[in-house]
């Protein structure tokens, strides 16, 4: 598999959101403007490319010659919990406007099953580290694609008629439902 | 033994992310200004935005940075500006407290309809329909648009109009952007004479669509004694600056359109100890409602006196209270 059509799949034949429904969450809680959900996905970006390169390190370095193999899962989510914190405190203080842009974010996205559903993905799927570098930059763009096409969907259907017993929550999971069927249309893709 | 190793390796991640994050938490330190806390904490954090700041923390950072004045929240009482000024250690400068009031009187039983509207019940929508369905092309179409968005819970509709009150409006100003026929505006709190109309149409045209609608007959710019209201368009518009509440107009008016309690009128009380008989006030009342010789104790007529409060100013003593 070439890295380009490795790029196409993550990013939107194996859509993380529509296909692979990993970051519901805030897929639906951050959605209601273009530009929030234009920063949760940017951040979404910046964070599992990050915890991806480490604890593909940690994994090759410390899991797997001590074969310890089974403890991916804690041992990642500990990594990237703690790295996201890092993370956070870092840019407090070396970049304030990109915390000021990032900053509510940052902390939602630690406990967020996209990243370490990224994260685990490369393990399991083998990739070398160039693969799984561009697996973890293209699905979190998939996320940005997916929530700002459906932030744009919600900003309309805001302005709609919507029957009174579908307002709120449920039109936005119908859009969700029928935006997921759209995309299944790319399942036969292949490059 | 995997035992061992697993639980070392999990503790020894663990207690490696733990220092380090121990150490960025001090090397990373970041001294949150106590002044941006303290302001926080002085503001409403009901985050409404009437600033135009996103949200009150924000507010918060530029009053601390001195980007926005101690003033800038339309919605602090006066403590609260005080509080806010003495903790940025200046004095607050507090602009007369406003409220938003609608301008317009035309309940269901006063103004007449263009059509039966029975679509979607919000201002906007049937805005879009012909301007509305109230006949008057000024008139609050009171189907709550204005009354969804006051966080403040200060807006009700009562008879098919938006009533707002101003015990409880803070002024942010989200009824006026919201509402589609703009007949929402901000006066001064102590106002209580206000023409309670926008029509600019001829008096004709607007005794058929409204019953209490102001015709611009003119006859309160005639009888104002301190030129504070004027009919220019058709409309008659009151100078607040120079309005002293007097009601004068209110009684005037043929079509009841002022507002203002006649009951609540006050009436100017002379104390006889401090005057002293110099006559100013009797030359100053615009009714002729005080009576006395130069040199001797001065007396209100308390039919003819408005409470206009011109007496009480005037007076060199501050012989004369308003009550």
């Amino acid at each position: 598999m070439s890295l380009f059509s490795l790029f196409i799949t993550s990013f939107i034949v194996n859509n993380i959101i529509f296909s692979q429904f990993l970051g519901i969450c805030p897929f639906l809680g951050v959605s209601k403007k273009i530009d929030t959900a234009a920063g949760m996905g940017l951040a979404v970006i910046f964070v599992i490319v990050l915890s991806s390169v480490i604890t593909y390190l940690v994994q090759i370095t410390i899991l797997v010659p001590l074969g310890l193999e089974y403890l991916q899962t804690i041992a990642f989510i500990l990594i990237i919990a703690a790295l996201v914190q890092f993370v956070e405190m870092f840019l407090k203080k070396s970049s304030p406007g990109l915390y000021q842009a990032l900053g509510i974010y940052l902390p939602l996205i630690t406990t967020n099953c996209a990243v370490l559903g990224v994260v685990l993905i490369n393990i399991q799927k083998e990739y070398t580290f160039i693969e799984s570098l561009v697996n973890s930059v293209a699905t979190p763009a998939g996320f940005l694609l997916a929530i700002v096409l459906f932030a744009g969907v919600r900003e309309k259907v805001d302005s709609a008629d919507v029957p009174e017993s579908l307002k709120g929550s449920p039109i936005a999971l119908v859009a969700a439902g029928l935006m997921s069927i759209a995309f299944l249309g790319f399942s036969g893709l292949s490059i | 033994m995997v035992i061992v190793s697993a639980v070392g390796v999990l503790g020894g991640i663990g207690v490696i992310c733990g220092a380090l994050l121990a150490v960025a938490a001090k090397m990373f330190h970041v001294p949150v200004d106590q002044k941006v806390m303290d302001v926080r904490n002085a503001l409403p954090g009901a985050n409404c935005g009437g600033c135009g700041y996103p949200g009150c923390d924000n507010l918060a950072n530029a009053i601390a940075t001195g980007a926005a004045p101690v003033n800038a929240c339309p919605v602090c009482n006066s403590d609260a500006y005080e509080k806010i000024a003495g903790i940025m250690g200046v004095t607050a400068s507090i602009g007369e407290k406003k409220v938003a009031h609608v301008m317009c009187r035309g309940c269901d039983s006063n103004a007449t309809k263009k059509y039966d509207y029975s679509g979607y019940h919000d201002c906007k929508a049937a805005a879009a329909v012909a301007g509305g369905n109230k006949s008057c092309d000024k008139g609050c179409l009171g189907f709550g648009t204005c009354f969804e968005v006051c966080a403040f819970d200060a807006i009700s509709i009562v008879d098919g109009l938006a009533v707002i009150d101003k015990e409880k409006c803070t002024s942010c100003g989200k009824c006026i952007d919201v509402c589609p026929k703009a007949v929402i505006s901000l006066v001064p709190y102590k106002q209580d004479v206000i023409v309670e109309c926008e029509n600019k149409d001829f008096g004709k045209a607007v005794k058929e669509v409204c019953k209490v609608g102001c015709i611009g007959c003119k006859m309160c710019e005639k009888n104002c004694p301190f030129d504070a209201i004027h009919v220019e368009n058709n409309i008659a518009k009151i100078d607040y600056e120079k309005c002293t509440q007097c009601m004068i107009c209110v009684e005037k008016c043929p079509t009841t359109i002022i507002s203002g309690d006649l009951l609540k009128r006050k009436k100017a009380f002379i104390e006889e100890d401090k005057c002293i008989g110099c006559t100013i006030c009797a030359k100053k009342c615009p009714v002729g409602a005080i009576e006395g010789e130069l040199k001797s104790k001065h007396k209100v007529i308390e039919d003819k006196c408005i409470g206009c409060g011109e007496c009480a100013s005037k007076c060199p003593k501050k012989a004369i209270e308003m009550k």
